[in-house]
């Protein structure tokens, strides 16, 4: 099962080894094997990950920054070189690399922080139509607050941002941040970081990137894409749930007040002030999430193994296989771009006459794992005219035969529904 | 045969019963399923503290759309305080079958905008929680399912 691609970057090992590493896929649901796509919510686990969580607590547990003895020197160097190697796969600092629960975590602190400080009454947050909620949510709530003004981004029907409009409003609106997805959880869109900060930069704006579905699939370089704040989620890159990461350009971050309040952020505590370690520790208030950067530092170890590069054409490959297979289905509407270049590994798409739950649960029936429904983005789905939709989305695992195995869930779906 | 997609449900999918609008109504009530965004709206008339007549519109998935179809008849001629009792059981008992865990909101919601409209209740009917808490056995079998 060797997968070359049009890029010639294939993956340096067969699927089927690659496949063995995941434990998960030895399930079966009634009766059949597992074909999980789904990774979009949550990616599974290779067994390097599960071994690595296990390990931390059979072997090193103990708590971080505070004591002597030689589990507490285990798990410093298992926390902060889960932190060295996330940081090192997005090309920051450590320094710069900011320990949270999750994307959304990640996306409210700079809501706390930074944004308080810097946004107030007459401002504007520029965001788009094809953000997840936890990128639209913070900044209504923060809007509210300061009494600035949230605006949208369109999103065209070939599902691409218009740089134009970009421009015209940070020409004419005061725009002090302009916050957006990497990769759309629904359109598939990568969109063009790089042109869309400069652009704000050149406006004066910050710009903060959510990174949860491009950090698994596409080599990423903060610094080479621009992005001030750069938010993403471990549970998506093959890594544990309960880390996410928020990377934060060092000027910034330093000049930030504190998020939460309590151990381990402090420099030194009076009895009515405090004064803050540097970051990261400034955000990074109570103990932490050992087990979960060890885990985390074995998916990034995991992915390089496979090379990022090698992982995007992967999921390119069978990003435009599914685009094809599926478009192909009668009554069938797929959204987002139609050139598979523009695409990351995923596919949303609808089928007359039959709900996206309904073709979930049917699917379900065949093993067939996807998701359905609004994927957190409902402004998208109104702009898409559409109540829900179902949703394949693609990991390192997965294989041209899953792709063909939900295709053929499909159409048992269309039977049951006489279609 | 599949039991959650047998003619019956598929029937009152394609073709619902009491869908629509009621241009003369004495209370409505709509609602979204959070988990996926359907949107469901109902019309009541009374006649004294009896629902007379009622209408559902909106759009959903076979389950909550042919739930609506099929309690639309039986809630008919139903008093508010008899419609207020209602629960997850009478939806499984009109459905025919127990809707699982991930599918319950879905026949609920029907139910729910009809207390909604006539209670002025927020709230999920009675059981819509039960059906999520897991057992010792069920748990026991999700560890060892591999």
């Amino acid at each position: 099962m060797e997968v070359t691609t049009a890029q010639g970057t294939a993956l340096p090992r067969s699927l089927e080894d690659i496949r063995a590493d995941f434990p998960i896929l030895e399930r079966r649901i009634n009766g059949k094997s597992l074909v999980y796509v789904d990774n979009g919510a949550t990616s599974q686990k290779p067994l390097a990950v599960i071994e690595a969580i296990d390990s931390y607590y059979r072997n090193s547990n103990a708590n971080v920054h505070r004591s002597m003895h030689e589990l507490a020197a285990d798990a410093e160097r298992l926390y902060e070189g889960g932190r060295a190697a996330v940081a090192e796969l997005i090309g920051a600092d450590p320094r710069e690399t900011i320990f949270v629960r999750n994307a959304t975590e990640a996306i409210n602190l700079v809501r706390f922080t930074w944004a308080r400080e810097h946004v107030s009454s007459g401002d504007v947050v520029l965001i788009t139509e094809m953000e997840h909620h936890s990128n639209v949510v913070p900044w209504q709530l923060l809007c509210e607050e300061r009494g600035a003004t949230l605006d949208y981004l369109t999103v065209g029907a070939d599902g691409a941002l218009d740089l134009d409009e970009l421009d015209a409003k940070l020409a004419r609106e005061k725009v002090k941040l302009v916050a957006f997805t990497h990769v759309s959880n629904v359109l598939a869109t990568i969109n063009p970081v790089a042109e869309i900060a400069a652009r704000a930069h050149s406006a004066g704006a910050v710009v903060l990137v959510d990174g949860a579905q491009a950090v698994p699939q596409l080599p990423v370089n903060v610094k080479e894409l621009g992005a001030d704040f750069y938010a993403f989620t471990g549970h998506k890159m093959l890594g544990p749930t309960g880390i996410g990461v928020l990377y934060g350009r060092r000027e910034l971050l330093e000049q930030m007040p504190p998020f939460l309040g309590g151990g381990s952020m402090i420099k030194a505590v009076g009895r009515d002030s405090s004064t803050w370690a540097p970051p990261p520790a400034k955000f990074e208030a109570g103990t932490p999430a050992i087990a979960e950067a060890a885990g985390l530092a074995a998916a990034v170890a995991y992915l390089n193994g496979l090379g990022m590069e090698a992982v995007r054409a992967h999921e390119r490959e069978l990003g435009a296989y599914a685009l094809e297979r599926l478009s192909a289905l009668p009554g069938a509407t797929v959204h987002g771009p139609a050139d598979p270049s523009a695409r990351a590994g995923l596919v949303s798409f609808t089928l007359e006459g039959i709900h996206p739950h309904d073709l979930a649960e049917l699917c379900n029936r065949e093993a067939v794992c996807i998701r359905a429904g609004h994927h957190c983005a409902q402004p998208l789905m109104r702009r898409l005219g559409v109540a829900a939709t179902a949703r394949a989305s693609f990991s390192v695992f997965n294989t041209r035969d899953d792709v063909d195995r939900l295709v053929e869930a499909l159409e048992s779906a269309r039977a049951v529904f006489d279609l | 045969m599949d039991a959650l997609y047998r003619e019956y449900i598929l029937d009152h999918y394609k073709s619902p019963r009491n869908f629509g609008e009621l241009p003369e109504r004495d209370a409505e009530f709509q609602d979204v399923n959070p988990l996926c965004g359907d949107e469901l709206g109902v019309h009541v008339k009374l006649e004294g503290d009896r629902v007379a007549d009622l209408r559902f519109h909106g759009r959903g998935c076979a389950i909550s759309q042919a739930t609506a179809s099929i309690i639309s008849d039986e809630l008919k001629g139903k008093t508010v305080a008899e419609i207020a009792e209602l629960d997850r059981h009478f939806v499984n008992e009109e459905l025919g079958i127990d809707l699982s865990p991930t599918r319950l909101k879905c026949g609920l919601l029907s139910l729910k905008v009809v207390q909604g409209a006539l209670l002025g209740t927020v709230e999920w009917p009675r059981g819509a929680q039960e059906a999520v808490d897991v057992s010792p056995e069920e748990a026991a079998r999700m560890r060892s399912e591999v």
